[in-house]
């Protein structure tokens, strides 16, 4: 049997993270192709929804990109971001999903090289924690 | 639609005599000249189903038992609509999501077995029990406090003091890190599949830890475990008891006593513990035996109080503001420094009320105020 290949859900802002991967693209740097990259204007579009939804529907993690603090298009998206993600772990965690399954890193648009290094040691935790098992009680 | 046919039976439909007590009474009618009961019951009669599922007031009801109290032809209005709604959503209908629907995902995911860790919050100088008599239910206290942070409403507080007022009535309860959401916000919305799921999760869980007695701090947990389970598996082969009924045994029996407290306050009925459970008295009782503590009654209180605004995490809108806002005005104008409430909802509902607006009262929970004086 092949190797078990996670399903990821990677979320990428528009203004940083998005061009980061498409750098990572354009450059020809080798990255695991299990995420799915859905493109949001600002990672702090991303709700706790979002999160909850992917996991409903399949995914074994979540990676939300957004613009280094600091650097935000919108001046303090990613705060805002933060501040989500943080409350969203904590909620997994009630779940019992786990909060490991969620990744927030901060990606801007001139590193493809980091965008895939995100990417690889992502996809290599979520193949450690193993498939996301939905059983119904 | 022969469903509709059924509904009219079964909620005694037949008998409405067209008299309009029920919209006049609605707390939602009287903000929301949309939304009137004796009209969705009048389209049942007409056999205008089509209209009731589509309606989209029809997921403004805040199912608080008002107009089915008042209903001189004995109209189970709340019946009505909870059956209205498993038929609208059936067709594909849902209400108005509130908070983006993350309450509404996070009740979903508890329907997958996942291994949960929802005791983490228990501190350490509180005492519990793997096994024994009485049960504490904790129900969604742990899930609002993370998702309403915002609104400093500290919900797992109230289950804090829950557990140190048992220990003082010397009950050491067992908490089970596998409890689930009770799944009434799933019922009220008419998700009945995935309430039947967490049901019978949850009375097989309650089996196996052998506990005789659940005691629920949350008025929706307490009916639902109390009155919605039987109906669906038959007896659950536990004692249901609200923990003001607990508390108010425990001071007459000399068990429990509590620190005196100037303060005038004032108390909300919450619509699942005082309509559709009778509990009117209790809360009263307990809030009362506080010495020096001034209980003063709104105008619409007991039978007649108004509820917080909005159920089951739908349709909040304008609306359901104008109406929180209003009991914040009523229970300001009895001279109350705070209102208590029994219901966690309450808490959440009125404080979000309070912090859009310029009133100005305290928001507490009544578990809290024991716990300030014991």
């Amino acid at each position: 049997m092949s190797e078990y290949e996670p399903r990821i859900i990677c979320f990428a802002c528009n203004w940083c993270s998005y061009p980061g991967a498409d750098l990572a693209g354009v450059s020809r740097i080798q990255y695991p192709p299990n995420a799915r990259i859905i493109r949001t204007m600002c990672s702090a579009r991303v709700s706790p929804v979002f999160v909850l939804r992917a996991f409903q529907q399949g995914a074994d993690g979540v990676l939300v990109t957004g613009c280094h603090i600091g650097d935000c298009h919108y001046i303090s998206g990613n705060e805002r971001a933060e501040e989500n993600m943080k409350r969203t772990a904590e909620i997994l965690d009630l779940l019992g999903i786990g909060k490991d399954r969620l990744r927030l890193e901060w990606v801007s648009a001139g590193e493809g090289g980091r965008f895939a290094e995100v990417m690889t040691s992502f996809v290599q935790q979520i193949k450690k924690l193993g498939k996301l098992k939905l059983k119904e009680i | 639609m022969k469903v509709f046919e059924e509904i009219v039976q079964q909620t005694k439909a037949y008998y409405c005599i067209d008299c309009g007590i029920c919209t006049g009474s609605c707390p939602v009618a009287r903000v929301n000249p949309r939304f009137s009961p004796r009209l969705n019951v009048e389209k049942s009669l007409l056999q205008l189903e089509g209209e009731i599922v589509e309606d989209r007031e029809l997921w403004s009801c805040l199912t608080c038992g008002t107009c089915s109290y008042r209903c001189p032809s004995l109209v189970d209005y709340q019946s009505f609509v909870l059956s209205s709604r498993i038929e609208a959503r059936k067709a594909g209908r849902e209400g108005m999501l509130t908070h983006d629907g993350v309450l509404k995902l996070m009740m979903e995911l508890q329907t997958f077995a996942f291994p949960q860790t929802r005791t983490g919050w228990i501190p350490k100088e509180v005492k519990t029990s793997a096994k024994g008599e009485y049960l504490y239910w904790v129900g969604c206290l742990p899930h609002f406090d993370v998702i309403f942070k915002d609104y400093g409403t500290h919900s797992l507080q109230s289950a804090v003091n829950a557990l140190r007022i048992l220990n003082r009535l010397g009950i050491t309860p067992v908490v089970s890190p596998e409890e689930r959401c009770c799944g009434h916000d799933l019922l009220w919305n008419g998700d009945i599949e995935s309430f039947r799921k967490l049901a019978r999760y949850n009375i097989g869980m309650l089996k196996k830890y052998g506990v005789s007695k659940v005691i629920c701090s949350c008025p929706e947990g307490y009916r639902t475990l109390k009155v919605e389970y039987p109906k669906l598996v038959g007896d659950t082969g536990v004692e249901v008891i609200h923990i003001s009924q607990l508390i108010a045994q425990g001071i007459k029996e000399g068990k429990l006593f509590l620190n005196p407290l100037e303060q005038k306050v004032t108390y909300q009925d919450p619509c699942r513990l005082g309509r559709l459970s009778g509990i009117y008295d209790e809360p009263r009782e307990v809030i009362r035996h506080i010495p020096g503590l001034q209980l003063l009654e709104m105008e619409r209180n007991r039978v007649d109080a108004i509820c917080c605004g909005t159920t089951g995490w739908v349709n909040c809108t304008s609306c359901s503001k104008q109406i929180q806002t209003d009991r914040l005005k009523e229970a300001i104008s009895t001279g109350a420094q705070t209102i208590i409430t029994a219901c966690p909802k309450c808490k959440i509902h009125f404080q979000c009320a309070l912090i859009n607006s310029d009133l100005s009262i305290e928001i507490k929970d009544m578990l809290d105020l024991i716990g300030e004086v014991i």
